[in-house]
């Protein structure tokens, strides 16, 4: 069994393993850099550290978010530092066992499938599960 | 105290801190006899006071713990167990050694405590009259000795009645110096405690995270410094002042605590340069000053490679040989001074020496050669800018790859090193008079004085070790404004020109609020002053510098971040990143696109590649890959055959064919005496020989650097060990011997992997595929 931190981007449901995930949270004001990639969504102060920011839209090539929806940040340790990863909305925390996993579908985008280790059929829909490093690693 | 030696404190420190441990290993080995952990340790101890006061010529410190030091080997090696009166004698021996170390402490000297005594008594239990040693000492009691020892030591009979005269003698001479120094001195006694303890060891993580929490301190203060300036309310105000002088003399201390004497990382060099030296037949002289010049621990650690670098760097190619300093009128033993000082609110170190120096117009030759500068470019700047290409990654001026240095980690990685803890490094040469290699390093690197500026409506911080001062431009005023050479804007600071970089258009954001008004920065980066363009500037705070993940430290633009008293994040500008940036522009264009170049060469071929260098008479040398060389052999003339023409040799039950290299190559083919030398090539099962000359070495050739004039059998030419080297078309060295060498497809791929190394396979290739 394994447990899955969820959020949502763009209408589909997400999961992080939850081990690696420190907090969820509302978006920080964030510190805008300058000539860095574009996944980057900036610096935030988290309780006095200075925290990378993901854009997880702009990393699974999805449509930059509306403005008026403000973004929730799940803060995940990846090589010992905490990154936060923008996403839409945060959703329960799930129990799915490996009988329910499939590996990606052949036919996904070869940048995505370094992303996405792949799908936990649920009743409600399907739980992509995201690689942490790789989603981190702008 | 003051007129205590340095050197006699430290021991004095860790002689107290050794004899309290001593003190209670000596208890706990009673109880654990034999205890060898234990020996050794109080081996060790009495070891170290005894090598140390020898040296500090301490002469009756080290007599004592000589004689302690005899009984301890005993004891160590077995043959004496550990009893009582051992114990006690090794206490008092500790004693001993506290009484002369307070008198060192006291006037420098041993005083007047007097050893001979315990020294004695040592002797005896060593001599196996333990029992009557002992009483004395406890009961102090000449009378009592006289009892015991008949009794105790019946059987040695000549040994009691000198027994008695030591024993009476034992308690009273230690006695008596000892009660006058407790008595008419009791401020020794304090002084005494005070070396021991005034100083503790703490741990350095424990220090590092004291010093993240001053940190943290620092930035709370900034906060309500910010929030007590926006209020009328007076006590606030006073709280907060006095909060401002707490943190920062909070900040100041534990900053101090992280101190340490340059002399640490200096004292290994001394050494270094006496190995290096005599590994490169130098004579060198080493002067170190201003070794107490204290620097931020951390930044110590950083500095440390660098300067060892620039060192060995000094040694090897700075200082000459003795014969050449002598024929150019210096004297043979080369000097290499070490330098360091406050400057500034920086430390400066320098690295001197007084060999060759650097020449620029070589220096130019050398970029212009192997791309990093077109020779338009180095035509056109100064000796001074000429030198600052050193630091150029790609560039080293050894013209020998030598044990020592040359070996690519050049200038650059010092450079880098150097600026990644914010420092800066330059260099200043007079062509045979010397260089001098100058780093500049901040005190400290957790908090730093910036100026916060704003552009584009975000917020960043430009170090104040950067800043030279700012200069406010008013829009509405015309005729002051700035003017264009061309494209470049620049503005006239009093009537000079002064280079403009608009931090937006750097950083590529979008111009912030029209003209209106905004400031210049000035600036200094390495050599070169410009203005950064901003829009406003806030204030100057001590920020706390929080470090940067790698990939945006990789941009190149920014040192690090760094939360503001309002809680927002800032961005650190890297000054001299911006000005390599901006400034040299097109300079910069081209060295990135010859280090792409290189890069791109690099991962095509693996740029180092080991080879087999042959002389093929005439003079002439050939280069094959190593890796392609199956066996060197030996083989007598006269067992060569002839075979439709083609000569062969019999071999490990086969024949192999033999091409004579020299020919092959159109050389002259002169005779070769009774054994033929031969390189042994096989693939598939079958095996040729390349007939050569002479074996000369196998060395690593730098693929990148070889000139591509080709010729029958060849492929192009390098410079091996300073000889023109032509590299050898394997191939058709081969195919001369055996033509139908290729024909049969490899059997395993490490035979592919063999010929690999060859350049040039069309048809191989097409044959792994």
């Amino acid at each position: 069994m394994s447990q899955y931190v969820t959020f949502t981007l763009d209408g589909s449901l997400y999961g992080i393993d939850v081990v690696r995930v420190q907090e969820a949270l509302r978006s920080h004001v964030r510190t805008r850099v300058p000539l860095a990639p574009p996944t980057v969504a900036g610096l935030v102060n988290l309780r006095g550290q200075v925290v990378l920011t993901i854009d997880l839209r702009t990393r699974l090539g999805l449509s930059g978010r509306a403005d008026l929806t403000e973004p929730m940040m799940v803060v995940v340790q990846v090589d010992g530092e905490p990154v936060s990863l923008l996403v839409d909305e945060i959703g329960d925390v799930v129990e799915v066992g490996p009988g329910s996993f499939e590996g990606p579908p052949d036919t996904l985008d070869a940048a995505l499938r370094q992303l996405i280790l792949g799908a936990h059929k649920l009743e409600g829909g399907l739980l992509l599960v995201l690689d942490v490093d790789q989603a981190a690693a702008a | 105290m003051e007129d205590v030696d340095e050197i006699v404190r430290e021991f004095l420190v860790e002689s107290y801190e050794n004899l309290d441990q001593l003190d209670r290993d000596l208890v706990a080995l009673e109880e654990s006899p034999g205890s060898r952990p234990l020996l050794s340790s109080i081996f060790r101890t009495i070891h170290t006071i005894k090598g140390t006061s020898g040296f500090l010529a301490f002469g009756r410190l080290e007599r004592v713990a000589h004689a302690g030091e005899n009984l301890l080997v005993e004891l160590r090696d077995g043959r004496r167990s550990m009893d009582q009166p051992t114990t006690d004698v090794l206490l008092r021996l500790t004693d001993v050694v506290r009484e002369i170390l307070a008198a060192i402490e006291a006037d420098g000297t041993e005083g007047a405590v007097s050893v001979d005594a315990v020294i004695e008594a040592v002797e005896a239990v060593r001599d196996g009259r333990t029992t009557v040693a002992e009483e004395p000492v406890v009961v102090a009691e000449p009378v009592a000795a006289h009892v015991a020892e008949p009794v105790a030591a019946p059987v040695v009979a000549p040994a009691p009645s000198i027994i008695v005269e030591r024993s009476a003698a034992a308690p009273v001479v230690p006695a008596q110096p000892a009660a006058p120094v407790a008595e008419h001195l009791p401020e020794e006694v304090l002084a005494l405690r005070s070396a021991a303890d005034t100083s503790i060891r703490v741990d350095v993580e424990l220090l590092d995270a004291l010093m993240r929490q001053v940190g943290e301190l620092v930035l709370a203060r900034n906060q309500i410094s910010r929030l007590s300036s926006g209020t009328d309310d007076v006590d606030l105000a006073r709280s907060a002042q006095r909060l401002n002088l707490i943190a920062g003399e909070l900040q100041e201390g534990v900053m101090k605590t992280r101190m340490q004497p340059i002399e640490h990382v200096w004292s290994k060099m001394p050494r270094i340069v006496r190995d290096l030296a005599a590994a490169c037949g130098r004579e060198v002289q080493l002067e170190m000053t201003g070794g107490d010049t204290e620097l931020d621990r951390s930044l110590l650690e950083a500095v440390k490679d660098p300067l060892t670098h620039l060192v060995r760097n000094a040694v090897d190619h700075g200082i000459e040989p003795s014969d050449v300093r002598v024929a150019a009128g210096k004297a043979p033993r080369g000097v290499l001074s070490l330098r360091a000082y406050h400057a500034g609110g920086q430390v400066v170190v320098e690295v001197a020496d007084d060999g060759r120096g650097i020449d620029p117009e070589r220096v130019a030759a050398k970029a212009v050669e192997k791309g990093l500068r077109t020779a338009d470019q180095v035509a056109a700047v100064s000796h001074a800018e000429l030198l600052q290409l050193l630091f150029l990654p790609g560039f080293s001026t050894a013209e020998a790859v030598t044990n020592v240095s040359g070996r690519g980690v050049g200038m650059d990685v010092v450079r880098t090193k150097v600026e990644a803890i914010g420092g800066t490094v330059d260099v200043d040469s007079t062509v045979g008079s010397g260089t001098v290699w100058r780093l500049r390093i901040p005190l400290t690197l957790a908090i730093m004085p910036a100026l916060t500026v704003e552009c584009s409506g975000d917020l960043y911080a430009v170090p104040q070790v950067n800043l030279l001062e700012l200069v406010a431009l008013d829009g509405q005023r015309s005729g002051s404004g700035i003017e264009y050479v061309h494209a470049a804007p620049v503005y006239r600071l009093r009537g000079e020109l002064l280079p403009l970089v608009s931090l937006a258009a750097v950083l590529g954001v979008e111009d912030g609020p029209a003209e209106g008004s905004s400031v210049i920065a000035v600036v200094q980066a390495d050599h070169q002053r410009f203005g950064l363009l901003v829009d406003r500037v806030l204030n100057t705070e001590e920020i706390v510098v929080k470090p940067l993940s790698a990939r945006l430290k990789s941009i190149g633009a920014y040192a690090g971040a760094t939360v503001l008293g309002d809680g927002r994040v800032a961005l650190i500008l890297d000054v001299q990143a911006i000005a390599r940036r901006a400034l040299v522009g097109v300079l910069e264009q081209v060295s990135a696109e010859a280090a792409r170049r290189a890069q791109e060469a690099a991962t095509r071929t693996a740029p180092m590649e080991q080879v087999l260098v042959v002389g093929i008479g005439g003079g002439r040398r050939v280069a094959m890959p190593l890796a392609s060389v199956a066996r060197l052999e030996h083989i007598k003339a006269a067992h060569v055959e002839l075979v439709g023409g083609r000569e062969v040799v019999q071999y490990r039950g086969t024949i192999l064919p033999l091409a004579r290299l020299d020919r092959v190559l159109g050389g002259y083919g002169d005779e070769l005496g009774e054994e033929l030398l031969v390189v042994v090539y096989s693939r598939a099962g079958r095996s040729v020989g390349l007939v050569v000359h002479e074996i000369v070495d196998i060395v690593d050739d730098d693929v990148t650097r070889h000139s591509d004039i080709e010729d029958h059998g060849l492929v192009g030419s390098t410079v091996l060990g300073e000889r023109v080297t032509e590299l050898l078309d394997v191939r058709t060295a081969i195919l001369a011997a055996d033509h139908a060498f290729y024909d049969t497809a490899p059997t395993s791929s490490d035979e592919l992997d063999e010929l690999a190394g060859l350049p040039g396979h069309p048809d191989l290739v097409g044959a792994a595929r």
